[in-house]
């Protein structure tokens, strides 16, 4: 039998937020800590979480497992519980709506203002911009962000900065549109980020790749972002 | 609230008709209840069919067209898919434009890829490369890209509000829609002039299904409670390749790729079903032979119960560079790394080929008392909500996404003149706002009944049990008289919790009563349609029947029976294409 341990807040009913403990039995099978989650709300109806796509790839379900930000839907039991018990608490930094949900607004803010779409303002041509394999390569890694949040919020430069250093995942994006040989924009991108905290607010400390539930590493696009503001600065 | 345009909807025809109409200036809000990124389309993998040429120079879109046609078993309207195989091109050079992150072949150009039921020369030139892809994550790639369009253009997201009903004027006209917001449980009226369901499919209706979670029908309950038909709603798509015990979708692309599937004694099964075309069949082929495989002992697994799709001898480097995404979801979910083993898959629920019928303007159509088709003032629906209808009795891979981008765009560019030329209908009355809060202050103000996901279970269990991959008449029978029962039980769903903030349990109330609306037509109309053609498969009428159900199939709410409504067969281009019979 396993404890789960869930963050509860429910700010019609709760003066401040607690934990509560459900006993779980798991049958011995290796669920994903979103299958618990879904179990538990059929005995706990006001049990609140966000979840869509189950598979990883739409980024609602961001918590923190256990001490780690991760997608509930494609994280198992195994590597999750610790000494017969699993602590779910809301992706750490945000306000909390209710129970797991957040209130991702700043996170969202900080996506929109480095203008996460393709700029370039010369007359498409009939068919489709030609782009060489080469050159496609240089978005991998980069255009799978699913903007799930849980770098940003286990950055500790965004907990600090929230409204004005872009965190992990918005710079991910802004040298996505930096790498896209299609985008023309990249004067005034950089000028955008030429600030002391958009960017380097970043102290290298790695969370975000820790983390990231795709694989990717924020940390790695940022030093590129770095190196071109020094050489557009010169 | 007023808008001129609202949608409701947040996934990729939604976002296609907004951005129509927000480029164009117009006040334009897309309601979700999901943040927009998290919609289903964002699952899709495999890609975009349509003619750009770029695999083959030669390639036609008159070609792409036949395939659909075929595929759709000759119940597809022609001219709908005319118009989405000729305009499709246009419509992804467009998201190209906008950033989409397409894979590349040597020559810079667009990738793509073999998919199931595709051909060259109308059928005679052998298998097609007609799918343009994103690696395995071209829905991603693309939610993403028209994500990124609305936020440059300013469209109002109203992110996380749920629409509960539809709103008439005492002209019948649609005018808006009751919608939660799901963060306060405030319930607004959002006036439109012009009203666009883009809502999506209702996999969860069956218990296996690749579906999201968020698929639920809410367009069709809607639909069908505001008193207008679905049509053809008993042709659901099961995808050949779920993964066994978790329903997660993998791609046919892998298939395309090269890889194909075996039954326990390692055979390559798909040779006998389908000589030429093998393993790209049309799935409704693909997914009844792996059935018919299964029932007939040679399934593997220790239940049998499944078959294995074989990829390793693709090799790592392909396999990581095409299908990356594959192999991240199947070391999660089947525990089993495609580089060095195959992956157990089953036909699992995947897509609604039916829904609400529209024109190609994306005009939601009703049938009169004469029987002939009606536009509903103020109301249009486009993707899998819709059922346009291009797909017909049986989808083909890759054509839902291309369905998304023109059909999203075609709704938005009709409404954008509709609007220029001058819309007005009559406000909405109170009692008008009134009828359609009935249903929600019936949940509000429950004090008993059964919890709803209790009553979605047993739903989805009928579901899967009575009305799968092969039907049966008196199977289907007594489906009906289950659903029957359980029908009052749905319309009593107890709200235990009542409070107001981020209310999910209110909206998993009201979403089912969604599914069991879609899963009700679905019932009727499959028990029905007594032919087999595409996806829908009778042992008790095995043949398809061209004399009789050479049509749509037209529920309307409230009653037993389906009714029929005549396949659009004219093209403007060419003579149309009459039925075959259906071989791979």
């Amino acid at each position: 039998m396993l404890t789960v341990s869930v963050y509860r807040y429910n700010p019609e009913a709760d003066e401040a937020p607690y934990m509560q403990d459900f006993p779980f039995d798991s049958e011995g099978k290796d669920l994903m800590v979103l299958d618990v989650l879904e179990k538990l709300k059929v005995i706990d109806p006001s049990l609140v979480f966000r979840r869509s796509c189950r598979e990883g790839v739409c980024g609602s379900d961001g918590v923190n497992i256990s001490g780690k930000n991760g997608l509930a839907c494609i994280t198992p039991l195994s590597e999750a519980v610790r000494d017969d018990k699993l602590v779910i608490r809301p992706l750490p930094g945000l306000p909390v709506v209710r129970d797991l949900v957040i209130d991702m607004s700043q996170f969202y803010a900080q996506y929109e203002k480095i203008k996460p779409y393709m700029m370039n303002e010369s007359a498409p041509p009939e068919k489709e911009r030609l782009q060489s394999q080469e050159d496609r390569a240089k978005l991998d890694g980069l255009y799978e962000c699913i903007l799930c949040a849980c770098c940003s919020t286990a950055c500790p430069s965004f907990w600090w900065n929230p409204d004005k250093f872009i965190g992990p995942s918005g710079l991910l994006q802004a040298y996505r549109f930096l790498a896209d040989t299609r985008d023309t924009a990249t004067e005034e991108r950089l000028t955008d980020l030429q600030d002391p905290f958009s960017v380097f607010r970043c102290h290298g400390i790695m969370n975000c790749v820790q983390v990231c539930p795709k694989g990717l590493n924020p940390t790695k696009a940022i030093g590129h972002i770095r190196t071109m503001l020094v050489k557009n600065a010169l | 609230m007023e808008f001129d345009a609202v949608i409701v909807g947040g996934g990729g025809s939604g976002m296609r008709a907004a951005l129509q109409l927000a480029q164009s200036g117009y006040n334009t809000a897309v309601i979700t209840k999901v943040f927009p990124t998290r919609s289903h389309t964002v699952s899709a993998q495999g890609g975009i069919t349509c003619a750009i040429a770029s695999e083959d120079p030669d390639d036609q879109w008159q070609w792409h067209m036949y395939d659909t046609v075929k595929g759709s078993d000759y119940i597809g309207d022609q001219e709908a898919i005319e118009y989405m195989c000729q305009t499709g091109p246009q419509a992804v050079f467009e998201v190209e434009h906008m950033g989409l992150p397409f894979s590349r072949n040597d020559s810079g150009r667009i990738y793509q890829r073999p998919f199931g039921g595709q051909s060259k020369d109308f059928g005679k030139g052998g298998q097609a490369a007609r799918t343009c892809a994103a690696a395995d994550r071209t829905g991603h790639a693309l939610l993403h890209t028209l994500y990124q369009g609305n936020l440059r253009n300013k469209t109002v997201f109203l992110t996380e509000w749920f629409a509960v009903d539809i709103v008439k004027n005492a002209d019948s006209s649609v005018v808006g829609v009751i919608a939660i917001n799901i963060e306060s449980g405030e319930t607004v009226f959002v006036s439109s002039k012009a009203t666009v369901f883009a809502t999506g499919g209702a996999g969860r209706i069956y218990a296996s299904t690749t579906n999201a979670h968020i698929c639920t029908g809410d367009g069709i309950g809607m639909s069908l409670r505001a008193g207008y038909p679905v049509q053809d709603i008993e042709m659901w798509q099961f995808h050949p390749t779920g993964i066994h015990g978790a329903g997660t979708l993998v791609t046919e692309g892998c298939r395309g790729e090269g890889g194909y599937l075996v039954n326990k004694d390692g055979e390559r099964f798909m040779e006998r079903y389908a000589p030429n075309a093998k393993d790209l069949a049309g799935r409704d082929v693909v997914a009844r032979s792996m059935v018919l495989e299964i029932l007939e002992g040679r399934g593997c697994g220790k239940e049998k119960d499944h078959v294995y799709l074989k990829l390793d001898h693709l090799g790592e480097e392909t396999l990581n560079a095409k299908l990356p995404g594959i192999l991240e979801l199947s070391r999660t979910f089947a525990h089993a790394d495609p580089v060095k083993e195959p992956i157990p898959v089953v036909p699992t629920c995947h897509y609604m080929m039916g829904g609400i019928p529209t024109n190609v303007d994306g005009q939601a159509l009703t049938i009169d008392s004469q029987g002939n088709d009606e536009v509903i003032d103020g109301f249009y629906a486009c993707g899998e909500a819709a059922c346009v209808s291009v797909h017909g009795a049986n989808r083909l891979g890759g054509n839902s996404l291309l369905d998304l981008i023109v059909f999203g765009r075609a709704s938005g560019l009709f409404i954008e003149n509709q609007l220029k030329e001058g819309i007005s209908h009559s406000d909405a009355g109170s009692d008008d706002i009134d009828f359609a809060m009935e249903r929600l202050n019936k949940i509000n103000n429950s004090k008993s009944g059964e919890k709803a996901p209790v009553l979605r279970a047993e739903l989805q269990t009928i579901m899967q049990n009575y009305f799968g991959v092969f039907r049966r008449g008196d199977y289907m029978k007594k489906g009906v008289e289950k659903l029957d029962e359980l029908r009052g039980r749905v319309e009593n769903v107890y709200l235990e919790d009542k409070s107001n903030a981020f209310n999910t349990a209110r909206i998993e109330a009201l979403e089912l009563q969604n599914l069991f609306e879609t899963a009700y037509a679905t019932a009727i109309a499959a028990e029905g349609r007594t032919e087999s053609r595409g996806a829908h498969a009778r042992e008790d009428f095995q043949e398809r029947d061209d004399e009789n159900w050479l049509c749509h199939s037209i529920y309307m709410p409230g009653q037993r029976e389906i009714g029929k409504r005549p396949v659009n067969m004219t093209l403007k281009t060419m003579e149309p294409f009459e039925p075959k019979v259906r071989t791979y």
